[in-house]
């Protein structure tokens, strides 16, 4: 099977304005104004955001998957993030009112690769890490591919775009740890069985590293192929840092610590060594040689 | 790819108008259009920053520093953020002296941008080697020796902080390079004499310093209750160290007037590039704000413009080691001379004495 990946189209830096901010679940969604983003972004890319205004003690920028993006309308360009307010970063996000100001990088990384031919496809996400895949559902089933859905939490209001994923998938099978809905357990827990009836080709993934870990192990053994988005800590998400890496094998059979601002997000998750994610595995370019200093 | 259309925010628009200075400055022979850099490992080699200005529109680039061979770096987390400022340890990650030379300079030299070439090592035969992969290279603007790298051949002490350590790197690479090329010793702020280890550098031939590098510091993760980063200890950088980086350029600027001085360290706006072109910085490197602003170089820039020109200055050159000059005349002639510091209000401290009377 043919994958197209998208070309990094470039990033901007512009002002937006907040146009309104509402609660789902656990989770805020915040609107703004962005001014050219919309025009480029692709499913899969992100936006970061500067937190705390123009003299703000926090520097680093706070990455954001897009969950929606509207190139025209009353406000001209919008996009929409979603995010969980557990940090100082995200509270402030959280208490943006409308015309507040927010300086907006986007958009950033490499998209999801697309099938070219209408293949069945399963998208899986946990918590709000569903944020990317409905834009990502509009875009194959625009290629005419079957779209299967699976979202996991740990708890109902931790589940991110139930009412989107019915809208657009074929099926859509809900897992909460507590078993306030859905099956009870992990997404990887009910993909097998998803995987066996749609006899998907690709499975795209974005949640945590030890979800997407699990995922990329169960795609493998059907025989899909898969693509992750990693939620990676990053410093400036254009590239230039350095803090976001992860050990991935190339073409070459060479493990390299990739930036999963620009690398990524999005990775093959076969190509990811996701049991040595935090470390520099033995034998990646560069690394120190063993019983060395 | 697509240049950065920038909106008008309130932070751009007080620099829309930049005023008419001559920004030309000099490190050593080098001459600069602006005084405005990038930092060493804040700007990749310029391509990603390109998005976001024109790299060619300041005074360079300053490459993250390169050693001979690839790195993969450190584990993660390699950062963690603290006030106005972040603690980092990616552990000079990159791909060796010659992928460097052939991708990175090669897209530097064919964009037009001028290029400081920053090199680090973890012996003196190792920057002597470095050096002499550089000599014949042409379009190199400056190189920058990024002297904290632990000595491996004495038990990891750090160049930076040993003068004949520091001295011995600088020899080396003074005598292996191209002569004409200014070469530009980084100093860590880590010393008890920052002048000590200036002198050093310059007596072994550095034509110039880039001050400072970043503190060494550690936070303590407090949910997992050990340290935040897999490197255990990282540097500190971004403005929460701004006030140290004026105070070591200051104090060598007062030491040696005729040494030109790259100066950084937290810088966010003109006014804080400012500050350093006062304390004797004759060019400055944007670092860490580039991370939260990508297009802060060119920014701080013309704030900087706007700034000399509030001033009276017009050119850059005129306020280099401003904030040294004689003490200002007391303006009423022949009455006292009135120490600030030590000016004694009589009635306050009375009423001290008389309120510690009572109780």
């Amino acid at each position: 099977m043919t994958m197209t990946v998208q070309s990094k189209s470039g990033a901007i830096q512009v002002t937006g304005e907040v146009i309104g901010q509402r609660k789902a679940g656990d989770y805020h969604v915040l609107t703004l104004t962005a001014a050219g983003i919309p025009e480029l972004a692709k499913p899969g890319h992100f936006v970061a955001l500067s937190v705390g205004g123009p003299n703000s003690s926090m520097l680093l920028r706070r990455a954001f998957s897009i969950y929606s993006v509207q190139s025209r309308g009353v406000y001209g360009g919008t996009l929409e993030i979603v995010f969980a307010a557990h940090g100082k970063g995200t509270e402030w996000l959280a208490k943006l009112h409308r015309h507040d100001q927010v300086d907006i990088v986007g958009p950033l990384g490499r998209p999801f690769a697309l099938p070219k031919e209408p293949v069945p496809c399963v998208l899986v996400a946990g918590g709000y890490g569903s944020a990317p895949m409905f834009s990502l559902a509009d875009a194959l089933r625009a290629r005419g591919c079957r779209v299967d859905v699976v979202l996991g939490a740990s708890t109902e209001a931790k589940l991110f775009g139930v009412l989107d994923a019915k809208r657009i998938a074929a099926s859509l099978t809900l897992t909460t740890d507590d078993g306030s809905v859905g099956e009870k357990g992990r997404v990887t827990d009910a993909l097998p069985a998803v995987l066996k009836r749609t006899d998907a080709d690709v499975v795209y993934a974005c949640g945590p590293m030890a979800m997407l870990k699990s995922v990329a192990a169960v795609a493998a053994e059907h025989g899909a192929y898969s693509q992750c988005a990693v939620e990676e800590a990053m410093a400036c998400g254009i590239g230039v840092c350095m803090t976001c890496v992860l050990p991935v094998i190339g073409d070459d059979g060479v493990t390299r610590m990739l930036r999963s601002c620009v690398d990524g997000p999005v990775f093959r998750g076969d190509r990811v060594r996701w049991d040595e994610v935090g470390t520099i595995p033995e034998g990646t370019l560069g690394a120190p040689a063993s019983g060395g200093h | 790819m697509t240049r950065a259309v920038i909106t008008h925010g309130p932070r751009r628009d007080a620099a829309a108008v930049v005023p008419d200075i001559d920004m030309t400055t000099w490190l050593a022979s080098l001459e600069l259009p602006s005084p405005v850099l990038t930092a060493s490992g804040c700007a990749a080699a310029g391509r990603e920053l390109d998005q976001f200005f024109d790299v060619t529109a300041i005074g360079a680039i300053v490459t993250k520093s390169i050693m001979l061979n690839p790195r993969s770096g450190r584990a993660t987390p390699r950062m963690a953020e603290t006030p106005s400022g972040m603690l980092n340890s990616i552990g000079l990650q990159g791909p060796g002296i010659d992928a460097f030379l052939d991708k990175d300079l090669e897209w530097l030299r064919a964009r037009g941008a001028r290029a400081v070439v920053s090199i680090a090592g973890g012996s003196v035969d190792e920057y002597t080697r470095l050096a002499s992969k550089l000599r014949h290279v042409t379009d190199i603007a400056a190189i920058e020796v990024n002297i904290s790298c632990p000595n491996v051949e004495d038990r990891g002490q750090v160049f930076a902080c040993d003068p004949v350590s520091a001295a011995e790197v600088i020899t080396a690479v003074r005598r292996n390079t191209n002569p004409g090329i200014p070469v530009l010793a980084k100093l860590s702020p880590d010393v008890t004499d920052i002048v000590e280890i200036a002198r050093a550098v310059v007596g072994a031939g550095a034509d110039g310093l880039s001050m400072i590098n970043t503190l060494l510091g550690m936070v303590i993760d407090t949910d997992t209750m050990r340290p935040a980063l897999a490197g255990v200890t990282g540097g500190l950088s971004g403005p929460a160290i701004r006030p140290v980086a004026v105070r070591c350029v200051y104090q060598v600027h007062a030491a040696m007037p005729e040494v030109p001085i790259l100066g950084m360290g937290g810088i966010r706006t003109g006014l804080d590039a400012l500050e350093f072109i006062l304390a004797g910085a004759s060019a400055v490197s944007v670092g860490t704000v580039t991370f939260n602003d990508p297009s802060a170089p060119l920014r701080v820039a013309r704030e900087l413009a706007i700034a000399l020109a509030e001033r009276g200055f017009e050119s850059v050159e005129e306020a280099v080691g401003f904030a040294h000059r004689r003490p200002d005349p007391v303006p009423s002639a022949g009455g006292p001379v009135v120490d600030h510091d030590h000016a004694v209000d009589t009635e306050s401290a009375d009423a001290v004495v008389e309120a510690g009377a009572e109780g």
